[in-house]
């Protein structure tokens, strides 16, 4: 058994220690969230908080997690009480096909909590592992910033939300 | 189910879907159903089309629910594609919407005694002279809108719009920022089981012979296709490595490699045409050529292609990303050996897609599979080194431009050679399928040609007639029939390299008249549309501050000389690479429905063309692609994005113009002619890295 915290919840799992950790969140715990881009660490897709730390899940094993914390995108937020980066996105009309988004804001989340305050450039930095094919980059940007202000004026960047 | 026959007078798809109850339900509980053929590629199509049927009927938007596109219900439309969607289903859903209206209206007059002149409509509900009288809701029965759309109805006056033209959130976003299972890649059925395919490891390979031991799953072979089944998706990942050393393949060399693509396209005998020509009778005082070049490159959607299948022994029910499901659904049929009515292909959103990728290819797969394994769902995705090797590129082309200038300087004749494949190998209309699996099958018939359609819009010849005043006009195509890659649609066909050779050529031809670039366009234009784009950008960006290795460059087009109007001014800074800093984006695409969406669309293309420009490329060497992962093959990322302003014209009373692919060539045009400004060479040769740029300033 290994045993993981996946958003907030302990879960033992009865798999195998090599089992891929983007495998497990998909078809095992039924977190759609992370997306299988490439299978290689390339393209950010893939990524979730292990701890505070935005990793890309898709080609690390289960048992490299084991006993720590993961949070996905599912995790940040919901529809009722979204986090200030997903309320943000939804305000700057972050995305087009949207299937980066989950990466997007896990590594934004990332910065966030290391970097309350960032501008553009750390913006652009903290995101420079993720890749977008619509071109929507400069709303994302514009959508981690307006969080970043939001949080900060809401005294809130200190939780994870 | 296209209806049998066109309706003439009515607008976009309606004139093949007359029928109203094939756009609109109305449903008690106060809902409206709204079907389209069009599929949500990530552009916003469904938003905007909710925003002009909620107009027109006179309804709060909430209440409109977008049916995604089926076979069994949805008018069809063909393809989502070529930037129609508006003209082709917002059109069309505007007048069935109004259509609908006036029938309600004439019902609730007949059970009142109100005249219907006199009624209006409150969201749904309806309000005579002393109150309340009745609602969509009340007069629900499914007959009412079971007849054909009047073309005599008039939809409403643009002043009395309250939706259209202002700003609507994504319908589709809410999910994708909560990471709700929205995409075909998160739906799953009962029983469903994983099928990994194993692709041939080069594109003459075919399969010599297979070991099957102790495979722990079960295997599909059929000729040169080769698939495994396990019970999850991790067992048939392993499942097709193992796979993957026991198939034994014959191996051939039948590619170029792609650094000889340029020369390979002159050699090759292509089939010669002349599709515009116009006489001059001006003397012609110098001659200018100039040959451009652009490889092949890849839709390198962020996500693989992916479909789920499912096979009754007498239907099939495939759920897919297509961008036509109906036409997928024909070829389906014709290489399954089913009849088209057996089988039900439903829309599942995608990653985003900007042509025939795999989305189609892998539809096949998982029908395939499904028909070997019946009553089992079958789900297929690809891998993302087939989604970047296998899936269709776009033509690699060359485009020759010769103008004469008169004794003034003007242009007093224009030809215009561009030697390309055909940009579309679309299902839908091959005399064989256009799927790549069916393509692999021991009795599989081979991908059908290439095509182009015919100009105006054309393929390979999309903007290569100039909208500039050239006097003589010559404009052929070279087509190259034989595809050892395989190509098909990707954003702007032929006008990404048509208006990269042309807006480059006009800055040559300005110099050599010892003209200003700007002013020698607008004096070649007599389209005011075209000239209040090229000012507006010009007046956005100012006056360029001075730096060295810093340039600004312009670059503009009518998409397909019918779409949007689309000026940009980029600007560059040469450093190790050629980094752009800015665009500024004027367009002008008529009447828009949603400014936020367009706008997005605009950006959006204009950030991925300058990937094209600056980056991409599909190599490989005499017998397989290379470039199948991100590294190979790499696209920009965010410390490469340029900061984009996109002012939108529209003229009053101009219909809608398609947007989502006017910004493409210009911003490859604006990229290149930046680049001159910077650094004195005018690049001939896409992708504009210091390696080719290195080449060109040799080559000189």
């Amino acid at each position: 058994m290994i045993d993981i915290i996946v958003n907030d919840a302990p879960v033992s799992l009865d798999l195998p220690e090599d089992a891929n950790l983007l495998d497990v969140l998909r078809n095992h715990l039924g977190l759609f969230g992370p997306r299988f881009g490439c299978g290689a660490e390339q393209c950010g897709c893939c990524m979730v908080l292990v701890d505070d730390e935005a990793v890309q899940s898709c080609a690390r094993s289960l048992d490299a997690v084991a006993g720590r914390s993961i949070r996905t995108v599912e995790g940040l937020g919901t529809p009722d009480t979204p986090h200030p980066l997903q309320a943000a996105f939804l305000e700057e009309q972050a995305g087009q096909c949207g299937y980066c988004l989950s990466g997007m804001l896990i590594a934004s989340a990332a910065l966030l909590k290391a970097n309350p305050a960032p501008d553009e450039s750390a913006v652009r930095g903290a995101l420079e592992s993720n890749l977008c094919r619509c071109g929507s980059h400069n709303r994302i940007i514009r959508a981690v910033l307006r969080a970043a202000a939001a949080m900060r004026a809401a005294g809130t960047a200190q939780t994870d939300g | 189910m296209a209806e049998a026959s066109d309706k003439p007078g009515l607008p976009g798809s309606l004139a093949q879907n007359p029928r109203l109850s094939r756009w609109l339900s109305i449903l008690p509980e106060g809902r409206v159903l709204l079907k389209t053929g069009k599929v949500e590629i990530g552009q916003g199509v469904l938003t905007a089309l909710r925003q002009i049927a909620a107009d027109e009927l006179d309804v709060a938007i909430e209440r409109l629910e977008v049916v995604p596109a089926n076979t069994d219900v949805s008018p069809d439309e063909g393809v989502t594609s070529g930037s129609r969607s508006i003209e082709d289903s917002g059109l069309a859903v505007r007048h069935a919407s109004a259509c609908a209206r006036a029938i309600h209206i004439s019902i609730c007059a007949q059970r009142t005694g109100v005249p219907p002149e006199r009624i209006r409509v409150d969201d749904g509900e309806f309000v005579g002279p002393d109150g309340p009288i009745g609602s969509y809701w009340s007069q629900t029965d499914d007959m009412i809108l079971d007849c054909d759309a009047d073309p005599a109805v008039v939809p409403k006056k643009t002043e009395d719009l309250r939706l259209v033209g202002t700003v609507s959130p994504r319908l589709d976003l809410p999910d994708k920022v909560f990471g709700k299972p929205r995409y075909i890649h998160d739906f799953r059925l009962a029983g469903m089981r994983y099928a990994k395919l194993v692709r041939p490891p080069s594109r003459g390979a075919r399969l010599v012979s297979v070991d099957d031991l102790d495979l722990d799953a079960q295997l599909v072979v059929d000729g040169d296709f080769a698939a495994v089944v396990a019970d999850s998706e991790s067992a048939a990942n392993a499942a097709a490595a193992r796979l993957a050393s026991r198939l034994e393949w014959e191996e051939k060399d039948t590619l170029s490699g792609s650094e000889n693509v340029r020369d390979w396209l002159r050699s090759v005998a292509p089939e010669p045409s002349v599709e515009a020509s116009k006489a001059t009778d001006t003397e012609i005082a110098s001659v200018h050529e100039r040959e451009i070049y652009r490889p092949y490159v890849a839709h390198a959607s962020m996500a693989p292609s992916c479909a789920v299948a499912v096979y009754d022994g007498a239907a099939l029910k495939v759920w897919s990303h297509s961008q036509g499901i109906f036409n997928l659904r024909r070829d389906l049929a014709m290489a399954l050996g089913l009849e088209a009515y057996a089988i039900h292909v439903e829309h599942r959103e995608g990653a985003g897609c900007y042509g025939h990728n795999a989305a189609d290819d892998v539809a096949f797969d998982a029908a395939f599979v499904a028909m070997a394994l019946p009553g089992t769902p079958i789900r297929v995705m690809w891998s993302r080194e087939d989604e970047l090797s296998w899936s269709p590129f776009s033509s690699a082309m060359l485009v020759a431009i010769e103008a004469g200038l008169d004794a003034s300087g003007n242009i007093a004749s224009w030809k215009q050679t561009v030697t390309s494949h055909g940009h579309s190998n679309r299902p839908g209309s091959g005399a064989t399928p256009s799927l790549l699996g069916a393509s692999h099958l021991k009795d599989g018939a081979p991908l059908p040609p290439t095509r182009d359609g015919p100009l105006p819009a054309g393929g390979s010849l999309r903007n290569a007639v100039p909208l500039y005043v050239t006097g003589g006009l010559e404009v052929a195509a070279s087509r190259v029939a034989e595809t050892p890659l395989r190509v098909s649609s990707l954003r702007s066909l032929g006008a990404m390299a048509n208006v990269f050779a042309v807006e480059t050529m006009i800055e040559a031809l300005a110099e050599a008249a010892g003209r200003d670039p700007v002013e020698y366009r607008l004096d070649h234009l007599d389209d005011e549309r075209a000239i209040a784009v090229i000012r507006a950008v010009r007046e956005m960006c100012g006056e360029p501050g001075a730096g060295d290795g810093v340039g600004r460059g312009l670059g503009f087009a009518r998409y397909k000389n019918s779409a949007a109007y689309c000026a940009i001014v980029a600007e560059v800074g040469a450093e190790e690479e050629v980094k752009v800093r800015r665009l500024w984006i004027a367009a002008d695409a008529g009447e828009v429905i949603n400014p936020e969406g367009a706008a997005h669309q605009i950006e959006g293309g204009a950030v991925q063309a300058c990937s094209f420009a600056l980056k991409e490329e599909v190599r490989f060497d005499r017998r397989q692609v290379l470039s199948c992962n991100w590294e190979e093959y790499p696209i920009l990322r965010f410390s490469e994005v340029p900061s984009v302003a996109v002012r939108l014209l529209a003229p009053p009373g101009t219909p809608p113009l398609g947007v989502g692919e006017c910004a493409t060539g210009p911003t490859v045009a604006a990229v290149a002619n930046a680049i001159h400004a910077a650094i004195g060479v005018r690049p001939t040769a896409m992708p504009f890295t210091a390696a080719n740029l290195a080449g060109e300033i040799l080559g000189r």
